[in-house]
């Protein structure tokens, strides 16, 4: 225990490295893994350890989320037999292996990275893997992350533990307030395009200063969510007592005694004072415009106001030719303004941008207006989508012609069938921009709730402080 | 898995700037079961027109993918290290690689070997130039020399060296630490009770 006592000032990734670290050799360390979140993807590593005659180490220690493939609409019945499969082996798996599993038609099913932690499930000071790269979201709570993949998540439920290399610690501190319409979504594009895709490579983030503090816990679970769009390892926010107040009372939170523990060990986990940091960056919140991508990397990403850029000065051929590839794709010309590109659709949803916070901002746009595009909201859980219509933000979308429906990945990646047609434009709250992500030659824009719910009103990319001033 | 020592093998060019996984292997297809069936589907969105690279009978064979732009940024998705097995690739170079690509590769017996801008240009235009001139990848030594002769080193870390070169699968490495993992699982359990959520 003498390492946890130390005097010498250690960082968060420093604290919660240490506790989980079983051993070291060749250069890695195998860490033993509080929680493995588990969804419709991991059918192949259960077949694996299934043929390998192996159990799962530690149901305890996992959860089965159905978002990925479930359908959006006409549920319960699945149509496609392909997926309704998927669905059903991912029940069958949780059941043979004693995981507790949040199927389709389970109350407080969602999106994992939205619906563990409305459980309870994910908490400060864990090492918590997922075979998903947006498992970073959970960082919002303090915990230290790993995406993995299919063959890695058959060695963590045979064994509950990773080989990892320790990652550098790199601090953003993000001082001042973020400016009326300008959100959580807004500073991290703001910062992807600032530092680039690369820009965090081999490094876990710790998102720190004042406007970070100010976040409330989705406006955190958004941040932490896209660090790895910046290349990131992991990225978190220290435990605060707005964490702890998000924490207390969900379902599977410690609770009593073992809460007093908890808290009391988790109020150890913020870096010391005097702790170095391999790489520090300092931002200031009140520069930050809302901010929308017009290429096909989330660091194509510029204030709203601004034009599409013009390739043929950049220096770098790779990244000329890059910006122009992505320019043909997205059917974008030079010097055009961002706000008069039009769109053909929009959605709000996925785990980036899904959660009550961002529904409410998005419904405060729309109401009293009409969507002039389709336009989808796709909650992140049951329990978002059921709070929110406690609200009433249900009854707002749907009057401004907008579809409400159930909860899931749904066009963050189209697995279940949720596509675009190619040539398709879409204002979307997602994370991802890429080449196809939301169909072949589908066109992303990656932007806020409230700035895509301005693009669902106005029928293009729209600077959402305009049309807040319009309300005054 | 086989173990990887020397690969002589042709090489195939893709000029992609920037290779996410999803150009890899599109999201609507990572329902289907792993097979054979995954070399089709690799970049399957580009060879619409029978154009790209790997469709150009020169290509044919190849087993070395050499990248311009970075490779395997973006989702989780092994699919994409199938695909690429499936095609009959055993390496690809690259200016760099995403973390959890590279992690899967290594896991299915795919070197992932990471080269400066320059170097990668020299060897994209060799493969144009000569496309039946073989390559040398030696992770031993951990060099490719090329098809004029030219040795470009390159960094591997132990743990992914040992787990090629020995065609080791991580797990029994983990499993001859079987008794070090059981003995911190009690502790840990004892000194953080509530962080398994469902005792
Ligand atoms: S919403 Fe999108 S990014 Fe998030 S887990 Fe689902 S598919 Fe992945």
């Amino acid at each position: 225990m003498a390492a946890h006592e130390s005097r010498t000032p250690r960082t968060m990734l420093d604290k919660i490295w240490d506790r989980h670290a079983i051993l070291a050799m060749h250069g890695r360390t195998l860490l033993y893994a509080d929680l493995n979140l588990v969804h419709e993807g991991s059918r192949h590593a259960f077949a694996a350890i299934g043929q390998e005659g192996l159990a799962v180490r530690r149901p305890d220690r996992t959860a089965a989320f159905a978002d990925h493939y479930v359908p959006t609409a006409g549920r319960p019945r699945i149509a496609d037999a392909t997926v309704a499969e998927i669905v059903a082996l991912l029940a069958d798996n949780a059941r043979r292996h004693g995981i507790l599993h949040l199927g389709m038609d389970d109350p407080r099913q969602g999106i994992v990275h939205v619906a563990a932690p409305e459980l309870g499930l994910s908490l400060p000071g864990m090492l918590l893997v997922c075979a998903d790269s947006h498992v970073a979201t959970h960082g919002a709570l303090a915990a230290l992350t790993k995406p993995i993949g299919a063959s890695e998540l058959r060695h963590v439920l045979a064994t509950q533990t990773v080989w990892q290399s320790k990652p550098r610690a790199m601090r953003i501190v993000v001082d001042g307030a973020l400016a009326p319409g300008v959100g959580a979504k807004d500073l991290v594009l703001h910062l992807i395009g600032r530092i680039g895709a690369n820009g965090a490579i081999g490094h876990a983030v710790e998102y720190a200063g004042a406007a970070v503090r100010a976040l409330g816990m989705d406006g955190r679970f958004t941040l932490c969510n896209m660090s790895i769009e910046m290349g990131a390892a992991s990225g978190f926010v220290a435990p605060d007592d707005t964490t702890l107040g998000y924490i207390d009372g969900r379902p599977y939170a410690p609770r009593g005694e073992a809460w007093d523990r908890a808290v009391t060990d988790w109020r150890r986990l913020p870096t010391d004072d005097g702790a170095g940091f391999d790489r520090e960056l300092a931002l200031s919140a009140a520069d930050i415009a809302p901010t929308v991508t017009w290429g096909t990397s989330p660091e194509d990403a510029a204030p709203i106001d601004a034009r599409v850029p013009d390739p043929v000065p950049i220096a770098d051929p790779a990244r000329r030719g890059r910006v122009e590839r992505g320019l043909a794709y997205m059917g974008l010309k030079p010097g055009t303004p961002l706000a008069s590109i039009a769109v053909d659709r929009v959605f709000i949803g996925s785990c980036t941008n899904a959660r009550l916070d961002d529904l409410r901002a998005a419904a405060a746009i729309v109401e009293g207006r009409r969507a002039v595009v389709p336009s989808w909201v796709v909650p992140g859980s049951k329990l978002v989508k059921q709070q929110a219509e406690a609200e009433g933000l249900d009854r707002i979308f749907i009057a401004a012609g907008m579809e409400w429906r159930d909860p899931g990945c749904s066009m963050c990646v189209g697995v279940n069938g949720d596509l675009m047609a190619a040539g398709q434009r879409c204002a979307a709250t997602s994370n991802r921009n890429f080449e196809g992500r939301q169909g072949p030659g589908a066109r992303t824009h990656l932007m806020s709730p409230a700035m895509a719910a301005a693009a669902a009103v106005t029928g293009r990319l729209s600077d959402v402080r305009t049309l807040v001033r319009g309300r005054t | 898995m086989t173990p990887f020592g020397v690969l002589r093998a042709r090489a195939v060019p893709i000029a992609i700037s920037i290779v996410d996984t999803d150009q890899i292997i599109p999201a609507r297809f990572l329902r289907r079961p792993r097979g054979p069936g995954h070399a089709r589907l690799l970049f399957h969105d580009r060879r619409a027109d029978g154009s790209f690279a790997l469709d150009r009978a020169e290509f044919a064979g190849a087993e070395i993918l050499v990248s311009a732009g970075e490779f395997g940024t973006g989702s989780a998705r092994e699919q994409a290290v199938w695909a690429l097995s499936a095609h009959g690739l055993r390496c690809v170079i690259a200016p760099r690689f995403g973390a959890v690509f590279r992690e899967n590769a290594i896991r299915n017996g795919v070197l992932p070997v990471a080269l400066a801008p320059e170097r990668i240009a020299r060897l994209v235009a060799l493969a144009e130039a000569r496309p039946d001139a073989a390559m040398a990848v030696d992770l031993p030594a951990q060099r490719v020399v090329d098809a004029d002769g030219a040795e470009h080193g390159f960094a591997i870390d132990t743990f992914e060296k040992l787990l090629l070169t020995e065609g080791l699968d991580e797990m029994s490495l983990t499993l001859r630490n079987a008794d070090a993992v059981a003995a911190f699982e009690r502790a840990y359990d004892a000194r953080y009770p509530w962080m398994a959520p469902r005792r």
